[in-house]
């Protein structure tokens, strides 16, 4: 399973980023193979229109979760109608600790 | 002939100097106003008079489901972020659209056709004898205003004299109003705000080889910032329209002053005619 997840560097020990479309960097994190692969957001600074952009990249890469923690209305349909699972990580903390707290399950819905 | 009253930001009275130079100039000829901030338009509230409504549509994509691999060439192409591409369908933002017709071209499949969808309206009436009123309405929520104002304009045609309310700022909404037009109105306040944005709005008049000229609104008398800046950059002062309660009392009540106040009808004439003549422009 491939988890997308917000944050301000490009590794697993970066702070994640609440804010989805205007996050530095999705952190993809294969659960499988053990990975962390970083991905610049193209469209951190764009105008407009960065929701629906921002969640192409999420599903380009495959992942089929994402942990954020506040999404717009328009990235809001894309993430429900691309069926990817988003979850709320408030506050402050890790890419790792994020993805532990996913993986343990506790980490409430987003949508 | 088309003036286009504009100016730097938002308040500064340009719709109540088009509203009166409009009112003054119908009573011995034909005018058509059009309020091309269409985010905002007020001059109605001027002119209450029953209106003709005609829907604004803007090209549309539609995907068709058969034809599409979802390879996604047209999201990638379209910086709007109007396309994502699913794994089993592409969704469609229609309000982030710009109706560039892209993702059309570029589709390899030829899955995407064209269809008008409404974003505005333009209505046009007659509030008086010599007065046409065309006002362009944008859609809450829509981004594609000069789309709008390229409508309101086609409404009015270009005979015989027609006067543009400008939105504030120089958006792209305010260079389709600008472009093309014989002569601009700044209206501006004395304030150093107000010069800054005045400024801005003098760089796009320029860009555009458009004869300009100032309304200074607003005065309390000590206008010389104003009056500097419009010497260094070689811009008659065409008109210094005092502060006053009166003023801002006909204003508050949607009243026309050239209308409701003694020496005002002159005034708006004589802007015309200064307007027209120190801006050397050929009526
Ligand atoms: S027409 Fe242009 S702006 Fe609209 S969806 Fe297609 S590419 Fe995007
Ligand atoms: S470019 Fe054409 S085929 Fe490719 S995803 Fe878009 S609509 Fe489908």
């Amino acid at each position: 399973m491939i988890i997308c997840i917000t944050a301000d560097g490009p590794d697993s020990g970066a702070q994640v980023q609440p804010r989805f479309g205007r996050a530095a960097y999705f952190v993809f994190a294969d659960t499988e193979k053990g990975t962390f692969e970083a991905v610049k957001n193209p469209v951190a600074d764009a105008q407009g229109g960065v929701g629906p952009r921002a969640v192409q990249t999420v599903i380009d890469h495959g992942a089929t979760a994402l942990v954020t923690g506040q999404v717009g209305g328009n990235a809001a349909s894309a993430i429900q109608a691309s069926g990817i699972r988003a979850c709320a990580f408030k506050g402050q903390g890790t890419v790792s600790a994020a993805l532990s707290a996913f993986l343990a399950g506790e980490l409430p819905s987003l949508l | 002939m088309k003036i286009v009253v504009a100016s730097g930001k938002g308040g500064t009275g340009k719709t109540m100097v088009a509203a009166n130079l409009g009112y003054v100039l119908s009573r011995d000829r034909k005018v058509t106003l059009v309020d091309c901030d269409v985010e905002e338009p007020n001059l109605h509230l001027f002119f209450p008079a029953e209106t003709v409504d005609e829907a604004v549509t803007a090209e549309n994509p539609v995907f068709d489901p058969a034809l599409c691999t979802q390879c996604g060439a047209c999201g990638k192409f379209c910086r709007y972020g109007a396309i994502t591409v699913l794994r089993d369908r592409v969704l469609f933002f229609a309000e982030l659209c710009h109706s560039c017709g892209g993702c059309r071209i570029v589709c390899p499949e030829g899955a995407v056709t064209e269809t008008g969808r409404a974003i505005g309206k333009v209505g046009t009436s007659h509030p008086l004898p010599g007065l046409t009123l065309v006002s362009g309405f944008l859609n809450e929520g829509e981004v594609q205003a000069p789309c709008v104002v390229r409508a309101a304009r086609a409404a009015a045609g270009d005979y015989p004299l027609v006067i543009l309310d400008a939105a504030p700022g120089v958006a792209c909404a305010v260079m389709e109003t600008i472009t093309g037009c014989d002569l601009c109105i700044l209206v501006t306040e004395s304030t150093p705000s107000g010069l800054h944005d005045l400024a801005l709005a003098v760089e796009a008049v320029r860009m555009l080889s458009l004869p300009a000229g100032v309304v200074i609104n607003r005065s309390d008398g000590r206008d010389e910032a104003a009056t500097a800046f419009c010497r260094e950059h070689d811009l008659p002062v065409l008109m210094t329209i005092p502060f006053g309660r009166e003023i801002a009392a006909i204003q508050n009540r949607g009243g026309l002053v050239a209308r409701d106040l003694p020496g005002f009808t002159e005034k708006f004439a004589a802007l015309y005619t200064d307007a027209v003549r120190l801006c050397g422009v050929k009526e």
